[in-house]
């Protein structure tokens, strides 16, 4: 301790003490469990994966650094087909999921609204209901020969569909059941932003004459940005990694049609074993979640 | 200049305007509440009727009475009752144990200045959005190869004890404990774990419970990462159980109502009765700064 400097001394009656005794001990003593956690299971392991991505796992732990995995991502058609499927997804569930969450907040927000415990409560309670149990049901749901779905369909004189042996349908399924699990997720985001509104501001522009359709537009969206931006930042992420519905709803099938980088990256993994490969998915999946949050900070981000 | 008062003139025409609205909002909202409904209603009632029923015709709307028979199938097809143990078991500890850890840490973030607290606060911010499956691997290899403790409770815990978003969550939360508060408590000689475990934590006690519910329910519901280091049928949890079942052409869809049924339906009630502590838990680790 001693070895430390101590300052030059002061006019004071009392020594300052050296750093270590003025280094308090507690705040580490607090953190120190999270932190050996957080450093071995989160931070260690991501730097390992990077490493990892460089190196050809089926040789062993002493395989030596080379872009084996790199040069075989870039031509495989399968993770190729995992990435479009994955981003047609993206494009068109996460647009339709907040528009749908952002309308649902601001109804109920809506002072006009009777048994608002109750409406919150039918679009809040998929969020309670897990991965698996929703995907049994909506497989359930969708099946073409029994499922509710196509038995109301043929009821209002409309064609059933083959809905899981078919790419594009397979994929509707999937965009809505993610859609109906998550939407009153991201509408309690939503919702908390709108109070976070004041009244005056819509007061004054209804004086002004705004049309509530205008108030929406000029008012509600722009003051929402933020909430928008937190959702639609964790939705990318989100929907980036999707894995249980794909694995359990369609079997990524038919073909390969509904594989995702998730189930992608299960199947060379976990099936395979080939954890190098898998780290080199893995870190793609991180780049372009990185791609994309730069993007929508910046589009949508404060405009200073 | 706005802050005028209403006009009182057309009082009788907003009324009838504001009537129309509302009929226009439920007329919109009431089917939608249904649709979202209606799986998990759906849900509830095929637990209750056999296979020929829910493959029929004219599949049931309404319960019927064969709950306990598509249990004892369930029950043959997977050993549901010891998966539901373990996922309750896994939940409990986990949501005990991060709680302690994302308080102690949250706690020390709020109330504490030390050296090098930017530098560690920013680290785990920068690791915020790091999606999951890039550390999944190296935690596998760690707890599978180095460790050998799959087929654990706590290989199912430990990786998953590393919650950022707890940190911030209960950080946000010390931040409204008065300062002035816990000083009062030293100044009595209260050591600073009491001053943590008997002023701080009753304070943050709201915050808790929310994040507390979140956790467990993640938990709960937890699919991938217990799939991954549970390999033996004994130890599977709930989700990973079902999850076996699920595709398998022989195994009855009644049973898997019944699983999802017992998996949810107590989590839907205590919805209905929390709904307040879930979702200031979710806006709350929304709003930030």
């Amino acid at each position: 301790m001693t070895t430390v400097p101590q300052p030059p001394a002061r006019p004071h009656p009392v020594r300052k003490a050296g750093w270590w005794a003025r280094t308090p001990k507690a705040p580490y003593l607090f953190i120190l469990p999270y932190l050996i956690i957080f450093l071995t299971f989160w931070a260690w392991p991501i730097l390992s994966s990077f490493m990892m991505s460089f190196k050809d796992s089926r040789l062993g732990d002493t395989a030596p650094f080379g872009l084996a995995n790199w040069s075989r991502l870039v031509q495989d058609e399968f993770f190729r087909t995992a990435l479009r499927n994955t981003l047609v997804i993206l494009v068109i569930q996460v647009p339709l999921m907040l528009s749908l969450a952002t309308v649902l907040a601001v109804a109920l927000n809506s002072k006009l609204l009777k048994a608002a415990g109750w409406f919150r409560f039918a679009f809040f309670a998929p969020l309670v209901v897990g991965t698996v149990a929703y995907s049994a049901v909506f497989r359930l749901l969708f099946n073409t020969d029994f499922g509710m779905v196509n038995r109301g369909l043929t009821g209002l004189g409309l064609p059933a569909v083959d809905w899981l042996n078919q790419s594009g349908p397979a994929m509707t399924v999937l965009i809505l059941a993610m859609t109906w699990r998550w939407t009153g997720y991201n509408a309690i985001i939503l919702l908390a932003g709108l109070q976070g509104i004041s009244e005056d501001v819509y007061e004054a522009a209804s004086i002004d004459g705004a049309t509530p359709w205008q108030q929406f537009w000029k008012i509600t969206l722009p003051l929402l940005r933020p909430s928008l931006l937190f959702c639609l930042v964790l939705s990318v992420i989100g929907t980036l990694q999707l894995f249980t519905e794909p694995a359990l709803i369609t079997n990524s099938g038919p073909g390969n049609s509904t594989m995702t980088l998730g189930t992608y990256l299960y199947q060379q993994g976990f099936r395979s074993f080939n954890f190098g490969y898998a780290s080199a998915i893995a870190y793609t999946v991180a780049a372009i979640a990185a791609i994309f949050s730069v993007v929508q900070l910046r589009l949508f981000g404060r405009d200073e | 200049m706005t802050t005028a008062m209403q006009a009182p003139k057309d009082k009788a025409g907003v009324k009838a305007r504001n009537r129309i609205k509302a009929f226009w909002l439920h007329l919109a909202l009431i089917p939608l509440a249904a649709l979202f409904l209606a799986p998990l209603w759906m849900m509830a009632v095929f637990s209750t009727h056999p296979e020929s029923a829910i493959f029929s015709a004219n599949p049931p709307l309404w319960f019927g009475g064969a709950f306990g028979e598509n249990f004892r199938g369930l029950q043959a097809d997977t050993n549901y009752l010891r998966a539901l143990l373990n996922s309750v078991v896994i939940a409990s500890l986990y949501t005990v144990f991060s709680m302690l850890l994302t308080s102690m840490g949250g706690y020390a973030f709020a109330k504490f200045d030390f050296p090098g607290k930017g530098w560690l606060f920013g680290l785990i911010l920068a690791t915020l959005t790091i999606p999951t499956f890039v550390t999944i691997i190296p935690q596998f290899i760690m707890v599978a190869r180095d460790m050998q403790i799959s087929n654990t409770y706590w290989a199912v815990i430990l990786p998953t004890l590393a919650n950022t978003i707890g940190i911030f969550y209960m950080r946000q939360a010390f931040q409204t404990v008065p300062t002035d508060l816990l000083n009062a408590a030293r100044i009595d000689g209260a050591s600073e774990w009491r001053t943590f475990w008997q002023i701080a934590l009753p304070v943050v006690r709201p915050a808790m419970a929310a994040l507390a519910i979140l956790l467990f329910l993640a938990s709960w519901n937890d699919y991938l990462w217990p799939l991954l280091v549970l390999t033996n049928k004994d130890s599977y949890t709930m989700p990973v159980a079902l999850g076996t079942l699920i595709g398998l052409t022989r195994v009855s869809w009644g049973g898997i109502m019944v699983g999802t049924a017992i998996a949810t339906i107590p989590f839907l009630m205590l919805f209905l009765a929390l709904q307040r502590h879930f979702v200031a838990g979710i806006a709350g680790g929304a709003v930030k700064d």
